[in-house]
C-alpha cells in the first residue's frame, strides 16, 4: 500500500454539494440501503467501494432519482443537492438528471450512430447554437473520454458496433457532453485496458476542477488514485466515510480493513 | 392392408425399440449406466427413431404420389378418340375413379367376386345398376372405355398398395435391425439421435417449402393458360373490368387496374386508420399504462383480432356505410352509395388495429430497459425517450408489423364485399363503391364455372398478381428487419 499515489489527497474545502440524510431504499421487501448519511463535497472525487451487492449502485441511483424508473424501489430520507431536496414534489426529475449525469454499470449506447449518441444530450437540452457548435461539443466529449482517435473516421457507424470498452467510453462521452454539475460513474473502467483506464482517470481529475464526481469502483488502487473521499458500503450500510488516504492507511472499522486488505469481497 | 395397420405396426416396432434398445445398451455395460457413451434413454430413442422416421416419411410421400402416378398411367390408356379437350378427359377420369371405388365396395360387400370385378364387360353387365346396389351413383351409363380404365385403375392400385406395404415394413424392420445391432455401450447413440432429429426437422421444413412451391406452380400454370387465351398486355394495362358471363358469348374485358386501384385505395385507408391508432395505443400500453390497466386492456384489444371478418363486414354494411353516407357523403354531394371505399377502409382499419398494436407492443417491450435508463439518465423526458430512442430501436419490428397488417388488408375479402360493393372502377372519390382483386376472384369462381374459359382462368392471374404483391411486401419487411437488426443489442 506504500506505492499508492496519494498526492491529491488534500481535500479542498469546497462546501457540500450533495447531502444525504437517513436514506433508506427498499426493493419490495429487500432493504437495500440502510440509513445512510453522507456529505459529498463540491469539486471533489468521491469513491464508493464495497463488496458486490452491498448497494453502491442503488445509492448512486438515488442521487439522480433513477430509482424512480424501478417500480418496486422505494426511497426514504432526504437527499439535498445545493441545499434543495431532490425528492421534493416540486423537483422535476428530468431537470435533475440533466444536472446530475450518470454513467451506468453496463454500457448502454443507443442504437444510433456514434455521433448521435454523444449529441443526444446536447440536442435535447439545446446546448449547441448550430451544427458547428454541436460538432465541437461531440469532438471534445469524445476526446475527454479518450475515444476520439479510435472513432473519428467512423462517427456515423452505429455505437452498438463498438467493442465493450469502447462502448463504455462512448457512454462516458455521452454523459460528459451534457455538462452536468455532478457526474455519477458506476464502475466506468470495468471493461477498459490499463491505457484507457489511465485516460479515463485523467478525465476524472480534469472534471474535478468544475464538477463533483462520484465513482463506484471495485479497484482499490483506482479509488486511491482518483478520489479524495472514500465511502465503504457493507450490506446496505455505509460503514465508513472519510479522506481516501485515511481509509486506506488507517481504516477505523474492522470490516473496512478486512475488505481493503483483501480478506473479504 | 389398411394404412392404420401399417401405423400400428410401426408404433409397436418403435415401442419395442425404446425398451429393447435401452435394455441391450445397459446389458452391454453390465448394468452400469456410467459406462455407456450416452444416457440409456438415448439408445432406446435411437432405435425407435430409425424405425419410425424413414418408414413414416416414405409412407407419407407414397400416399401423396401414388394417386397422381396411377392417374397419369390410366389416363394414357384412355383412347384419344374418346375425348376432345383436357376438360373431357378429367371428367372421364373422375368417372373412372368413381367406378373403381364402386367396384372396390362391391367386392368388399360380396355382391361381386374379385374376378368378376376384374373381367366383367360393359356389353354384358349393367355396371351402373350393380354400383347403385352398393350405394355408388354414377351419372351416365358406364361405357367400355370407362370400365376398362377403372379395372386397370384397380389393378395398378392393388399392386402399388402391396408394394407400399412391403417397402414400408422393410424400412421399419430394417431400421430396427440395423440400430439394434449397433447398440452397444460404445455406440454414440446421443449423436445418432441428434442427427436423426435434424433429418426430421429438415423433412418438416422441406414439406413446408414444397407445398408453397406447389401452390405457386399450379397458379403459374393456370395463369399461363389464361395468358394463352387473353393478351397479357390488356390484362395488366386495361382500365376496364367487364367480364361477359359464360354462355352469353361476347368478348370480356379483363383489365386488372380497376381492381388493383380498389385494393390499394382501401388498404391505404385501412392503414391510415390502423397504424396511428395501433401504434399509439401500443406506446401508451407499454410505456405509460400501469400494470393493472395493461393487463386488462391488452387482452381486450386482442379480442378485436378474434372477431371474424364477416362480422366486421356486417358492421360495415349496416352501421358504418349508411352513417357515412348520411353524415358525410350525401350532404357534401359526394355520392349516394352506402357501399364505399371509405366504409370498407375504416372498418378494415379497425380490424387491423390489434395486429399493429399487439405486435408493436411486444416489440417496444423488447427494447431493453437499459436504453430507457440511458436516455432518462441524460435528462430526457418520457416522450423524448420514446421518440428518439425507443421507436428507432423498435422500428424494424414496427415496420414488420405494419407490413403484416398491409398484407392482411390486401388479402381481405369479406369486409370489401359488404362494405365497398362489387363495382370495378377507378375513381378518386372515396365515397364511391369500388372493389378489390380478392372480391373479383371469388365472383369469377362462384356459380357456373368453366375452367377453360378466360373468365374463370383470370382468377388465377389475379391471385398470382396478388401473391406477387404480398410477397414483395414481405420481402421488403424482411429486408428492413435484417438491415436494422444488428443495432438492437
Ligand atoms: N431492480 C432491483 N430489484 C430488486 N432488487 C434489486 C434491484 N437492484 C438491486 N437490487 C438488490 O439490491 C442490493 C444492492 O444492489 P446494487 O446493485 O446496489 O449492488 P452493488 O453494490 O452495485 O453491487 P455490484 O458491485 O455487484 O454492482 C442487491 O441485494 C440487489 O440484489
Ligand atoms: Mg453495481
Amino acid at each position: 500500500m506504500n506505492d499508492m499515489r496519494l498526492t491529491e489527497r488534500a481535500v479542498d474545502n469546497n462546501g457540500t454539494k450533495i447531502r444525504a440524510k437517513g436514506v433508506q431504499v427498499y426493493y419490495g421487501d429487500t432493504h437495500a440501503i440502510k440509513n445512510v448519511d453522507v456529505d459529498i463535497a463540491d469539486k471533489t472525487v468521491t469513491a464508493f467501494i464495497g463488496p458486490s451487492g452491498c448497494g453502491k449502485s442503488t445509492f448512486l441511483r438515488c442521487i439522480n432519482r433513477m430509482n424512480d424508473t424501478i417500480s418496486v424501489a422505494r426511497v426514504e430520507g432526504d437527499i439535498l443537492i445545493d441545499g434543495e431536496d431532490i425528492y421534493d414534489k416540486r423537483v422535476d426529475p428530468v431537470q435533475l438528471r440533466a444536472k446530475v449525469g450518470m454513467v451506468f454499470q453496463k454500457p448502454n449506447p443507443f442504437p444510433k450512430s456514434i455521433y448521435d449518441n454523444v449529441a443526444y444530450g446536447p440536442r435535447i437540452h439545446g446546448l449547441a447554437k448550430d451544427k458547428a457548435d454541436l460538432d465541437g461539443i461531440v469532438e471534445s466529449a469524445l476526446r475527454r473520454a479518450a475515444l476520439w482517435d479510435e472513432v473519428k473516421d467512423r462517427l456515423t457507424a452505429p455505437g452498438t458496433g463498438l467493442s465493450g470498452g469502447q462502448q463504455q467510453r462512448l457512454c462516458i462521452a455521452r454523459a460528459v457532453a451534457t455538462s452536468p454539475e455532478v457526474l455519477l460513474m458506476d464502475e466506468p473502467c470495468s471493461a477498459l485496458d490499463p491505457i484507457a483506464t489511465d485516460q479515463v482517470e485523467n478525465l476524472i481529475h480534469e472534471l474535478r476542477a468544475n464538477y463533483s464526481v462520484v465513482i463506484v469502483t471495485h479497484s482499490m488502487s483506482q479509488a486511491s488514485r482518483v478520489s479524495q473521499k472514500t465511502a465503504y458500503f457493507h450490506l446496505g450500510e455505509m460503514v465508513e466515510y472519510g479522506d481516501t488516504g485515511d481509509i486506506f492507511t488507517n481504516p477505523k472499522d474492522e470490516r473496512t480493513e478486512n475488505y481493503i486488505t483483501g480478506r473479504i469481497g | 392392408m389398411p394404412v392404420i395397420w401399417m401405423l400400428a405396426i410401426i408404433a409397436i416396432l418403435a415401442g419395442a425399440g425404446i425398451v429393447l434398445g435401452r435394455k441391450k445398451a445397459l446389458a452391454s455395460a453390465g448394468g452400469d449406466s456410467r459406462l455407456l457413451h450416452s444416457l440409456p434413454g438415448y439408445y432406446g430413442a435411437n432405435v425407435a427413431l430409425f424405425v419410425a422416421a424413414p418408414a413414416l416419411l416414405v409412407l407419407a410421400a407414397w400416399m401423396v404420389l401414388q394417386p397422381i402416378l396411377i392417374e397419369s398411367r390410366v389416363a394414357a390408356t384412355v383412347p384419344e378418340d374418346a375425348y376432345e379437350t383436357q376438360g373431357d378427359l378429367s371428367l372421364i377420369l373422375a368417372d373412372v375413379r368413381r367406378v373403381a371405388r364402386g367396384l372396390d365396395l362391391a367386392v368388399e360387400q360380396g355382391t361381386i367376386t374379385a374376378e368378376r370385378a376384374g373381367d366383367m364387360r360393359s356389353e354384358f353387365t349393367d355396371v351402373r345398376q350393380r354400383l347403385a346396389e352398393v350405394g355408388v351413383a354414377v351419372g351416365t351409363e358406364v361405357d367400355r372405355t370407362t370400365l376398362t380404365a377403372a379395372q386397370r385403375y384397380r389393378v395398378l392400385e392393388g399392386r402399388a398398395d402391396l408394394a407400399m406395404n412391403v417397402v414400408v415394413l422393410l424400412l421399419a424392420i430394417g431400421g430396427f435391425g440395423l440400430m439394434y445391432a449397433k447398440t452397444d455401450k460404445d455406440f454414440r447413440a446421443r449423436n445418432s439421435v441428434e442427427a436423426a432429429i435434424m433429418v426430421i426437422l429438415i423433412g418438416a421444413s422441406t414439406i413446408a417449402i414444397l407445398t408453397t412451391l406447389g401452390i405457386v406452380l399450379s397458379m403459374l400454370f393456370e395463369t399461363m393458360n389464361f395468358f394463352r387465351q387473353y393478351p397479357a398486355l390488356e390484362f395488366f394495362f386495361s382500365t376496364t373490368w367487364d367480364p361477359s358471363f359464360s354462355g352469353r358469348g361476347g368478348s370480356s374485358e379483363l383489365g386488372i387496374l380497376p381492381l388493383l386501384w380498389g385494393t390499394l385505395y382501401i388498404s391505404l385507408i385501412a392503414l391510415l386508420v390502423a397504424v396511428p391508432i395501433g401504434l399509439f395505443s401500443a406506446i401508451y400500453l407499454s410505456e405509460y399504462a400501469g400494470k393493472k390497466f395493461r393487463g386488462f386492456a391488452k387482452p381486450l384489444l386482442e379480442v378485436l383480432a378474434g372477431i371474424p371478418t364477416i362480422v366486421y363486414g356486417l358492421f360495415a354494411l349496416i352501421t358504418v356505410g349508411p352513417l357515412l353516407r348520411d353524415a358525410i357523403a350525401s350532404p357534401l354531394g359526394l355520392g349516394t352509395s352506402a357501399s364505399s371505399v371509405m366504409t370498407a377502409g375504416l372498418v378494415m382499419g379497425i380490424m387491423l388495429i390489434p395486429f399493429v398494436s399487439s405486435l408493436s407492443d411486444d416489440i417496444i417491450n423488447a427494447v431493453p430497459q437499459a436504453m430507457r435508463d440511458g436516455s432518462y439518465g441524460l435528462g430526457a423526458t418520457q416522450s423524448e425517450t420514446i421518440r428518439q430512442v425507443i421507436i428507432p430501436a423498435a422500428l424494424p419490428g414496427i415496420v414488420g408489423a405494419i407490413l403484416l397488417a398491409a398484407s392482411r388488408a390486401i388479402g381481405e375479402t369479406m369486409i370489401v364485399v359488404l362494405g365497398a360493393g362489387a363495382a370495378a372502377r377507378i375513381d378518386a372519390n372515396p365515397f364511391e363503391a369500388m372493389t378489390t382483386v380478392t372480391v373479383k376472384i371469388v365472383s369469377q369462381l362462384t356459380g357456373d364455372t368453366d375452367f377453360s374459359s378466360p373468365e374463370t382462368l383470370v382468377a388465377f392471374a389475379l391471385g398470382l398478381t396478388l401473391f406477387v404483391i404480398t410477397l414483395g411486401l414481405n420481402v421488403l419487411a424482411l429486408y428492413i428487419v435484417r438491415k436494422y437488426r444488428e443495432q438492437y443489442e
